[in-house]
């Protein structure tokens, strides 16, 4: 490329301050015509608010930007949506009432004298996504459409206005595999059509699988730009994170011992009164990681609901050392030495607008030393939140700071802090890892290794392959319902797992 | 809720509207039925229930347009009360029918803007907002308000010419005076410009998402702002109504729950401007039947207790007997931008 090319876009020495925060720090990015340029950084490295600045959310405080090699003033959306560029935020901005039609023309509606011409509007729908081959009914209602439908209305929405540069912040954080494969022969379509694209994320599989450059950031800065050519996992997580990150926790062998955690014909109904769990059994023993693989929606939630004590069985027992554990008692089970990490960390696993430190003592506040009588013992709360923000190192201006100010790591920081902060002989993990960037994946899967080191029996359920391969001893596959097979984790491959996952069958060998 | 779907299919079509089909063909059979026997009892209570309900639908159109962009207005009680006084007082003074509503509306309108500013601006809680209005208003005209005025005229009925001579429909219909008449058409202009029109498709957003409004180009504040000022508005015209169309004169609270009760009758109606004129009609026939039982003198029944009928409707409609009625998902939340 030629010293003085045009770009698409670009952006020199932005500089957004934050009170307390350096959010951007004299960042240089641009973006070639027609290319998928993806933006890499973990969370709070300030892909989001260099995005935000160039949609007109935010001002930078220093800085220029540059739209077709031409010096623009970005005061607003509106401003951004008249330069052409389009924004396909992480939390979709569609009202879910509206229908995908009225969702698409809001605030550029479409006119018959006085009256929106909603007919124009399903036109418009029909046209674009004719054109594009992104198929969607314009009388849809929003609320109605699986997530992945949802997205490609809200590309539609930018490309409805003319959008020659596409933001998409996060787009497959949301979306299954199969989701996340239909999204990028979308984007690989759209770049074909003169669109260019950032593509922002913190998933590096995806980012070496679809961009044609990559930019790395961190703590607010540029670390890099590289192509996938040149690029490793291994690399994009050292740039990412500024030091060398282990992908592959190592581990050594599990040493099982006593049978900690029994599930005997276990059947659970789900909201719908559906058998949800049909009769699972299995046992985890101390010292082992026993991972549930599965598609989502599979009975996992169900089951870890029946044995965490938050929901009641239809038929069947979970023995907990041996002692029969009665469901919907979750303190009983918290006071026999369980841990559980939730599959929802914001709705089950903290106190949102509760402190750090009251966060930190959500299963002990009643006993001493946080209780004296009926009196909460302020000091030992305190001390008690010091030492395992230190020790867990969450990062947080304060103790005192609501868990929803902190970013998704440092709230699950907190939640592992709390739960392993007791003595602890049977975990429980969902989705541990969920929306975390490699850093914060590496600390917690390093954390749950060491808690089976220490002696303590780990059920462990994700949808993602990975790490249900990486971390488990043995590796149970649920379908259905019913676990279909356990396997020991160094006997199958991905491939023969995804077979089972789909409810296939092994070959004998 | 939001919008008038397609109906070409005809099991779709009776499941949406095969009970209000029902209902009206009940009640003009009931009207017919009545008629026949006692013509002009039913006449007289047909009128009344229409007047009656005009200050109720005023209200509740007033409470919709602020929540449909995410503005809760309690206020509208004070709104009504305040416009009341001032349009009597103005006609007091010049004698002037028109100037008098026009000022009522007017400071309706001052005190929409006033809670607008408290509760987008301010983004003080929108319940407090609004009964700092309520009290402001009781203050305000309890300590001006002299005994003795007389209002100089009052807004009589206006026949509209050979219509008003139908039988049974013309003297309820077309022989009213003339904020009744700008009540009904006010409800299909708001009707329309909410449904039909841009402006109503970005209230509707600004009070479900504002954030994907706001990242569309759209001013929430701005949109907030004036959807109050104008529901003031609205709420001012329903007090002229009362002090200069009702009455023709003022009295302390003469308002007397109507506020409240036009939030009711919005509820009700599910935030729709339609649905609420229906639900302020019933609630308008709950307050003529009281009338018509404690002057007919036919029942035995204490006049205190009749009194009661349109409160005791209230209390039954809010206590959830009207169905599942989701308000707008933004409603009552304070805007804040970012950044």
């Amino acid at each position: 490329m030629s010293e003085n090319e045009v770009y698409a876009l670009e952006v020199r020495n932005i500089v957004k301050r934050f009170p307390g925060v350096l959010a951007n720090d004299h960042v240089n990015f641009n973006l070639r015509k027609g290319e998928i340029h993806a933006l890499l950084g973990e969370n709070g490295a300030g892909k989001t608010t260099l995005m935000n600045i160039i949609y007109g959310l935010y001002t930078p405080d220093e800085g220029e930007i540059y739209v077709d090699g031409k010096k623009v003033e970005i005061q607003s959306p509106h401003d951004a949506i008249r330069l052409g560029i389009g924004m396909v935020h992480q939390h979709f901005m569609l009202v879910p009432v509206f229908t995908v039609a009225e969702n698409l023309v809001l605030g550029a509606e479409p006119t018959k004298g006085w009256q929106l011409d909603l007919k124009a509007a399903r036109e418009a729908v029909r046209r674009l996504s004719e054109h594009y081959g992104l198929e969607v009914d314009p009388d849809a209602v929003v609320e109605d459409l699986p997530v992945g439908v949802q997205q490609r209305v809200e590309i539609l929405k930018a490309l409805y206005r003319e959008a020659k540069i596409l933001v998409l912040d996060e787009p497959t954080a949301v979306l299954t595999p199969q989701e996340v494969e239909e999204l990028f022969v979308i984007m690989r379509e759209l770049t074909k059509r003169g669109v260019s694209i950032i593509f922002i994320t913190h998933k590096l599989k995806e980012v070496l699988a679809i961009a044609d450059r990559i930019t790395v950031m961190r703590r607010g800065r540029v670390v890099g730009t590289t192509t996938p050519a040149e690029a490793t996992e291994e690399s994009l997580a050292r740039m990412m994170v500024g030091r060398e990150v282990v992908l592959q926790v190592p581990k050594g062998p599990a040493k099982p011992g006593d049978v900690v955690l029994e599930v005997r014909d276990l059947k659970v109904e789900d909201e719908r009164g559906l058998m949800a769990v049909n009769g699972v059994s299995f046992e985890v023993r101390e010292g082992e990681i026993l991972g549930i693989a599965g598609v989502q929606g599979n009975g996992q939630t169900e089951l870890v609901e029946a044995i965490t004590g938050l929901r009641s069985a239809r038929e069947g027992k979970v023995l907990l050392g041996g002692v029969e554990a009665p469901f919907r008692r979750p303190r009983f089970l918290i006071e026999h030495g369980m841990a559980h990490i939730p599959e929802d960390r914001q709705k089950h696993g903290l106190v949102l607008s509760y402190s750090i430190a009251d966060n930190l003592v959500l299963c002990t506040y009643y006993k001493p030393p946080f209780a004296h009588g009926l009196q909460r013992n302020q000091q030992a709360i305190l001390e008690n939140a010091r030492r395992l923000v230190k020790e867990y190192d969450v990062r947080t201006p304060s103790i005192f700071t609501p868990a929803s100010a902190l970013s998704g790591g440092n709230q699950q920081k907190v939640i592992v802090a709390r739960e392993f902060s007791r003595p602890v002989r049977l975990l429980v993990a969902n989705q541990p890892t969920r929306g975390l960037d490699v850093g914060s994946i590496e600390y917690i899967h390093k954390r749950v290794v060491e808690m089976r080191d220490h002696g303590a029996a780990v059920l462990l359920v994700s949808a993602e392959l990975d790490e249900i391969m990486s971390l488990s001893d043995r590796i149970a596959v649920m379908y259905r319902g019913k676990i279909v097979a356990i396997v020991n984790a160094g006997e199958v491959d991905k491939s023969q797992l995804g077979l089972l996952m789909a409810g296939g069958q092994l070959q004998p060998a | 809720m939001s919008t008038p779907a397609s109906y070409a299919n005809p099991k779709l079509f009776w499941k949406r509207w095969g009970g209000l089909i029902v209902t009206t063909v009940l009640i003009l059979a009931a009207i017919a039925y009545y008629y026949a026997r006692e013509p002009h009892v039913t006449e007289a209570v047909l009128a009344s229930t229409l007047r009656q309900s005009v200050p109720l639908v005023l209200g509740a159109l007033c409470g919709l347009i602020g929540e449909r962009s995410a503005v809760i207005n309690i206020g509208i009680e004070g709104q009504m009360l305040l416009a009341a006084f001032i349009a009597f007082m103005v006609n007091v003074w010049t004698g002037n029918l028109l100037v008098a509503v026009l000022a009522g509306v007017f400071i309706g309108a001052v005190l929409g803007l006033l809670l607008a500013f408290m509760s987008v601006t301010l983004k003080i809680d929108q319940i407090i907002g609004g009964t700092v209005i309520n009290i402001l208003a009781i203050g305000l005209t309890g300590y001006f308000y002299q005994v003795g005025l007389s209002a100089k005229g009052k807004l009589n009925p206006i026949p509209l010419g050979p219509l008003a001579k139908i039988p049974l429909i013309g003297p309820v219909l077309f022989d009213n005076p003339p904020i009744t008449y700008a009540a009904i058409i006010l409800v299909f202009v708001v009707h329309y410009v909410l449904f039909y029109t841009p402006w109503g498709l970005r209230t509707r957003a600004v009070g479900e998402h504002p954030r994907a409004a706001d990242t569309l180009g759209i001013n929430v504040y701005l949109v907030r702002y004036v959807n109050v000022t104008i529901g003031g508005a609205l709420a001012g015209l329903a007090g002229a109504y009362l002090s200069l169309e009702a009455v023709g004169s003022f009295d302390r609270l003469m308002t007397n729950g109507r506020g409240f009760v036009a939030l009711a009758v919005m509820i009700f109606g599910k935030w729709t401007p339609l649905g609420s004129f229906g639900a302020a009609l019933l609630f308008g026939f709950a307050t003529a039947l009281q009338t018509q039982l404690q002057f007919g003198g036919k029942i035995n029944i204490p006049p205190q207790f009749i009194g009661m009928l349109p409160y005791l409707l209230t209390i039954i409609v809010l206590a959830g007997f009207v169905g599942k009625a989701r308000p707008p998902a933004a409603d009552g939340i304070p805007y804040e931008k970012e950044g």
